[in-house]
């Protein structure tokens, strides 16, 4: 098995999807906690769905870098998401299922009214649920995610403190004279960046699970805001590498390979904590 | 100089006033007690005077030596609190957020400003511990130690002893009278008009009838009748 792997590892396409999948699995899970515990993970599936949408629009348009086109949608969206969310007459959940909603549905009735290509339903499907396209990575591409990988691990660390705070009391950041509206703005543009990162990886619809089953996989072990954290970024990256590599070998779908990693490790926390809290008892 | 001024103040949401005509002023060293029925306007002036809201007419003015960021602020307890992963440490050093600036970490001197708080509180032994699995009265001084890290002049107390047993309702406000005894200024949102007619200097009874006022004169007052009346008790 390690032979195989070994030749897999001497194509460049290869080497680029494992360094791309575990730069965005490392970043997707930093904000997990956060969005978990800020009730905002409906956030994240209604930017995903954006996300799609936006990505149909992309191919309609005959964009050659439709990620050019995807990102900035997608964080104007989450602005708008965090905006409506405050607002009392439309509430959060219901504006965010309607944006997502009504962006997927518009985004395949464009493939289907405008279709260029002779495979609409394979490539609905690959944008859906990700695809081989994780190893057709161009090399543009490849630096693009890098950049915007390690951009947004930069901004998390440099701002984790008032993140921490506007997530554990935001009224009492806000008296403290701490701008918790910025913040709020933040974590949604980086929410965005990640989706559409992670679009390359597991598809739109998988996205959730890679943002919010690290997180709280971490959250059944470990109880400081910290370690949380770093667990939930090193179980990320472990089973996103497990997936990718599971998935080039036994030929399976790179994005649900993943998430089953997710799963399991999930799973095997909850037995850990289980076991723990049996001990202690 | 009076450390908070509130003049002709009209409270409310999205235009509809709450409250309005409140006037009163908190001194250093005084220990008022807002007090009133649900739905008053008492959390509604909390907010604005720790401008998380603005008053849709009148002004709250703040006396030379305390500016907006540095009232100490103990809210009562949220859900996302409750299943929150973090420690009393983390907890307690966010409450020198307003410290930090433009740095993006805590220094030392802010890491040893927050173990002398968890000192103060008498919670140094749990600092490595989670939040969510300490007793409501543990949490409550947790929350208190956060606020202390961001002022030595002023703190404003929502309902410190909701939810807490007598025992520990006891403890609670003797840690707040020595606070207050030790020079710092106290106001404190309650329901319970027999800790508010002990320990206070001044009484703001918001509603109707309105009183501010020194707690001799408010008990003397028809406001503190009518409450006594409710509570069924001699307040003193």
């Amino acid at each position: 098995m390690m032979e195989t792997i070994r030749m897999y590892l001497q194509f460049p396409p290869v080497r680029y999807a494992l360094i791309v999948g575990v730069l965005i699995a490392l970043c997707s899970s930093l904000l997990g906690v956060t969005l978990v515990l800020k009730r905002f993970s409906f956030i994240g599936d209604g930017l995903s769905h954006v996300a799609f949408g936006a990505m149909a629009v992309a191919g309609v348009l005959n964009l050659t870098d439709d990620m050019l086109f995807v990102l900035p949608v997608t964080v104007i969206c989450a602005v708008l998401l965090l905006r409506t969310g405050r607002n009392a007459r439309i509430r959060g959940d219901a504006a965010i299922a309607m944006i997502s909603v009504g962006s997927m549905a518009v985004g395949y009735l464009l493939l289907n009214l405008f279709n260029s290509s002779n495979n609409l339903s394979g490539d609905v499907c690959s944008t859906l649920f990700g695809s081989t396209s994780i190893l057709t990575l161009r090399l543009t591409e490849v630096w693009l995610c890098a950049v915007l990988s390690l951009l947004v691990t930069g901004i998390f660390i440099f701002f984790y403190h008032r993140i921490f705070a506007v997530t554990f009391d935001e009224d009492f950041a806000r008296a403290a004279g701490t701008r918790a509206e910025a913040c709020n703005l933040l974590i949604a543009v980086v929410v965005a960046v990640i989706i559409v990162l992670a679009m390359n990886l597991v598809g739109s619809l998988l996205i959730s699970a890679l943002i919010i089953f690290p997180a709280m996989s971490a959250m059944r072990l470990f109880k400081s805001f910290r370690s949380v954290t770093v667990c939930s970024a090193v179980l990320s990256v472990t089973c996103a590498l497990a997936g990718l590599l599971v998935s080039i070998l036994a030929g399976t779908p790179v994005g649900s390979t993943i998430v089953a990693a997710d799963i399991a490790a999930f799973l095997i926390c909850c037995l850990i904590a289980a076991c723990k809290g049996g001990f202690r008892k | 100089m009076a450390q908070i001024t509130c003049e002709n103040l009209t409270l409310g949401y999205e235009g509809h006033p709450v409250v309005s005509g409140l006037s009163f002023s908190v001194n250093p060293g005084d220990y008022l007690c807002i007090v009133g029925e649900n739905g008053s306007g008492k959390t509604t002036l909390m907010r604005s005077i720790l401008g998380l809201q603005k008053p849709l007419r009148g002004k709250i003015q703040f006396g030379d030596d305390l500016r907006a960021g540095e009232i100490g602020y103990l809210p009562q307890q949220t859900d996302v609190q409750r299943d929150f992963p973090a420690t009393v440490r983390e907890v307690v050093l966010s409450g020198c957020q307003a410290r930090l600036g433009r740095r993006p970490f805590y220094s030392a001197a802010e890491k040893s400003l927050a173990r002398k708080s968890m000192e103060r509180m008498e919670i140094g032994a749990y600092a490595g511990r989670c939040y969510r699995e300490l007793s409501g009265g543990q949490q409550q001084r947790v929350l208190l130690a956060r606020a202390l890290c961001a002022t030595r002049k002023l703190l404003f107390l929502d309902e410190p002893v909701s939810g807490l047993d007598p025992r520990m309702t006891a403890e609670m406000y003797d840690l707040i009278d020595s606070l207050h005894r030790e020079g710092i200024t106290v106001i404190m949102i309650t329901h319970d008009i027999a800790a508010a007619a002990r320990y206070a200097t001044k009484i703001l009874h918001i509603g109707n009838p309105f009183f501010f006022g020194t707690r001799d004169e408010y008990l003397r007052s028809p406001s503190a009748k009518s409450l006594q009346r409710m509570n069924g008790g001699d307040p003193a």
